[in-house]
């Protein structure tokens, strides 16, 4: 099986965030896998040592990301592209994903349910349609049979068993496998195998990567006001109570 | 090999200020490395902690799962040439990995004797039969090697032991008979080496298999700590070791057992550094949570006190493993891995930095003991019960100032190896002393750290000179002074880490600005000042001892003129790096 996972670099799940200027300030900060697209690179390594085949990972990203491939070269993946890229904005990356992807012929293409920092997950959606490709997620556990996939996909608490043809493209929910890390043979190996980079112009329109949504404010929610626990006899707290709504928070 | 060029060498830190550039910091820690270690933090975190009770029942089918497991990641490997199954790692990567499997407790102690000295004998001094025979299984964890030298009446005077062989009338195997004691992984290992005495004279070392005829075990030892970890004795009863696994030279024993002992007493400052890590971020996740008189208890400054000592303590300690670790590197660059002589050479290269693998062995056992004893007191009496780990770490630290040679053998062998080495004329121990603490011209800017570089300068005159004065009192009966080599070799001990966390600090400000490297510069200077006082009444105490009181005067009052040193406000320090490592949840730089 040809077998295309695509993930993101995302800020430790540990890290505390701090934000200067306006920006979340990455200074020191540990970065990590996004822990659902782990999931996919798990699965793809799973089903290419079940099936045979390769596993290609890709990202869109600064320099930076490239550890991201490395962590994922040395789990087992066979290759890598990283396109150099600063833009964020979910229809541009769907569209240089789509780019790198149409390079190849995929079986099956993976990525995760969501990103843990940003909350979206519509990236892996869009490049579904961009190659006009069935999907399925959050996919819990999937099966792969005579050029067909059948997975179980969480529905609001209930799950539901789809299938489709392949070429088709799925992501990962919690719960799909257990990822392995890297052994230390495979981090050894991980540095002689290929990344491929190309930069994000070279595969779409500049006025695509241009027209993108910006993130024009951040900051960061307001602290949580210590609590306060009323003292006293029940009648008295109870009054007490009630003024604090009258006069706080406006009820009457 | 090319070593003792230039500045390289074993002990060559106490007269030469050598080039910061040089030495190996963990700031230069290659991203491979730090995938190393995270793998390793990885598998301990998730598949050695949440069995951390079963394994201290001493559940030995789970250990031995578990050490597969960790075969499988390469976890074993690190320090066995890749011809025969290993990875064939630096040692710089091997420290790092060791370190990190530390919050495995006992799991790490058996994984680590395991891959240290069960293993390197083979690495080292094995033939290559031996090796392609032993050494595949070993690294994948397919098989666990114990370490037998010990005897009932045999520790510190390991060259003493009464186990024989006796080679059989056929002249096909040794017979073997004797009594080791306190072998840790007993219970599970395949594979023993066991030193015995050829004919009762040629110290020697064999390869014994579990499954030969006359091997068995004594009951498991109830120990203090480490109760997950397996100790026996092994018992030889006429054991036929086939002539094929005599280990290295009939009667060279001894230098497979020194040798050996050299990465055993290294690897432990390894594991003594993650453990204090564990214990420092333990303590402070205790003090921020534990309210007393209303605030968390780390809110008061004689907690903060503790945690800016612990925390200091282990950055030095940090300090100089990896630059023994990339010492050690520079020194096996040139062996060819490929060559039969590759084992003997690397642990020639090894033997080296023997000075500074019983100081790693030394100060990391104590930093351990300290920052436990104080990880427990800041526990208060949560600390005492089995509830809180740091009860555990406290119990568990222990035995590192015992074994792998007591702490009080190791601090002879400093003495002993540098007066060996000064006599071969491989150190000039005394040509540089003039060298050493010239009269400071200007005051120092803020963050140079040149007054701190100049107390480290005072402290290596001071010890020259008290040497020197114990040299010529004793001459080479000083060893056996032994409390004049015990001051001594604290003195070493000091200046060892001292200077490694002068010119980690300095590499670090140049490296990343004096802003980001505040807290280092204010614990490399705390810790120079307190260890510059130690080094000073030391001192003191050994001139004391081997001069003359009246014909002395002048070398008394050079000595008080280069031990006094101004006072730094060391209170505002501790209270400056708590902060950070209350900020930081733990261990911080």
């Amino acid at each position: 099986m040809n077998l295309l996972v695509c993930i993101r670099q995302t800020l430790d799940t540990e890290e505390k965030i701090v934000i200067e200027n306006g920006k979340v300030s990455h200074a020191d900060a540990k970065f990590i896998i996004n822990p659902y697209d782990e999931y996919a690179i798990e699965e793809a390594l799973r089903l290419r040592e079940a099936e045979g085949g390769t596993v290609t990972v890709v990202t869109a990203g600064p320099e930076q990301a490239e550890s991201a491939l490395r962590t994922a070269l040395a789990m087992g993946a066979d290759k890598a592209v990283r396109i150099n890229t600063s833009a964020a904005d979910a229809r541009a990356i769907a569209a240089l994903l789509a780019a790198i992807a149409k390079k190849e012929t995929y079986d099956l293409i993976l990525g995760g349910n969501f990103d843990v920092d940003t909350g979206a997950g519509q990236v892996p959606i869009r490049l579904a349609e961009e190659l006009d490709m069935p999907h399925i997620g959050p996919v819990t556990n999937l099966k792969v049979q005579n050029g067909r996939i059948r997975a179980e996909r969480d529905a609001e608490g209930a799950t539901e068993v789809v299938t489709c043809a392949l070429p088709a493209l799925i992501t990962a929910q919690q719960g799909l496998n257990e990822p392995r890390y890297p052994s230390l043979p495979g981090i050894m190996k991980a540095k002689r195998k290929p990344i491929a980079e190309f930069n994000g112009d070279e595969l779409v329109s500049a006025e695509l990567l241009a027209d993108t949504a910006q993130v024009v404010a951040l900051f960061a929610p307001q602290p949580k006001e210590p609590g306060r626990i009323l003292q006293g006899e029940l009648d008295d707290q109870v009054e007490e109570l009630a003024s604090i709504l009258r006069i706080k928070c406006g009820l009457s | 090999m090319a070593l003792k060029s230039g500045k390289t060498g074993g002990g060559r830190f106490l007269i030469d200020s050598i080039e910061k550039e040089t030495m190996v910091t963990p700031e230069d820690f290659t991203a491979e490395q730090l995938m190393f270690a995270e793998t390793t933090k990885n598998f301990i975190e998730k598949s050695v902690v949440p069995h951390d009770q079963e394994i201290e029942q001493l559940n030995y089918e789970l250990t031995v799962k578990l050490l597969q497991e960790a075969g499988e990641l390469g976890l074993l490997g690190a320090d066995v040439p890749e011809p025969f199954g290993g990875l064939g790692l630096d040692k710089v990567s091997a420290a790092l990995i060791t370190e990190s499997l530390a919050e495995g407790s006992s799991f790490c102690l058996s994984a680590s004797v395991h891959t240290g000295i069960g293993t390197l004998p083979i690495v080292f001094f094995g033939n290559k039969r031996q090796k392609e025979k032993y050494l595949p299984d070993l690294a994948a964890g397919r098989k666990i090697a114990a370490y037998c030298l010990t005897e009932p009446s045999s520790g510190s005077d390991a060259l003493s032991a009464r186990t024989t062989a006796r080679l059989s009338d056929d002249g096909n195997y040794y017979l073997l008979n004797g009594r080791k004691q306190f072998i840790t992984n007993a219970g599970f290992a395949d594979l023993f080496i066991v030193y015995a005495r050829i004919e009762g004279k040629d110290f020697s070392a064999f390869i014994v298999e579990k499954t030969m005829d006359g091997v068995s075990l004594g009951p498991e030892e109830k120990k203090m700590g480490i109760k997950g970890s397996s100790t026996r004795a092994v018992i030889l009863d006429d054991v036929k070791v086939p002539v094929d696994n005599l280990l290295g030279e009939r009667g060279k024993g001894h230098i497979i057992a020194f040798n050996i002992l050299n990465i055993g007493r290294f690897k432990l400052g390894m594991t003594g550094l993650g453990a204090a890590k564990e214990a420092i971020k333990l303590a402070t996740r205790f003090a921020v949570e534990r309210i007393q008189f209303g605030r968390p208890v780390a809110s008061f400054p004689l907690i903060q006190k503790k945690l800016a000592e612990m925390n200091t303590k282990t950055y030095a300690l940090e300090s100089i493993v990896y630059r023994t670790a990339g010492l050690i590197d520079a020194s096996l660059k040139d062996v060819d891995h490929m060559s039969p002589e590759a084992g003997c050479q690397s642990a020639e290269g090894i033997a080296e930095y023997a000075m500074e693998c019983s100081i790693n062995k030394v100060f990391g056992s104590e930093t351990l003991s300290a920052v436990a004893d104080e990880g427990v007191q800041i526990h208060g009496g949560y600390g005492y019960t089995q509830d809180y780990k740091i009860e555990r770490i406290y119990r568990d630290s222990r035995i590192n100032r015992i074994f792998e040679g007591t702490n009080e053998i190791n601090r002879l062998v400093i003495v002993g190896t540098l007066l060996k080495k000064a006599a071969k004329g491989e150190l000039p121990l005394f040509e540089k002393i003039e060298t050493l603490a010239p009269e400071r011209t200007k005051s120092p800017a803020a963050d140079s750290l040149e007054g701190e570089a100049d107390l480290v300068s005072r402290a290596k005159k001071l010890l020259l000179i008290a040497l020197g004065e114990a040299e010529k009192k004793y001459g080479r009966d000083l060893q056996k002074e032994q409390q004049v080599a015990g001051h001594l070799s604290d003195i070493i001990i000091q200046i060892y880490t001292m200077d490694s966390v002068l010119l980690r600090t300095l590499k670090r400000r140049d490296r990343i600005g004096s802003e980001k490297a505040e807290n280092s510069l204010d614990m490399a200077r705390l810790f120079i000042q307190k260890s510059f006082e130690t080094v000073g009444s030391l001192a003191r105490e050994v001139l004391a001892e081997v001069v003359d009181l009246g014909a002395g005067q002048n070398l008394f009052a050079t000595a008080e003129k280069l031990a006094k040193a101004f006072p730094a406000n060391v209170m505002q320090m501790k209270t400056k790096i708590a902060g950070r490592v209350i900020e930081a949840g733990g261990y911080t730089v």
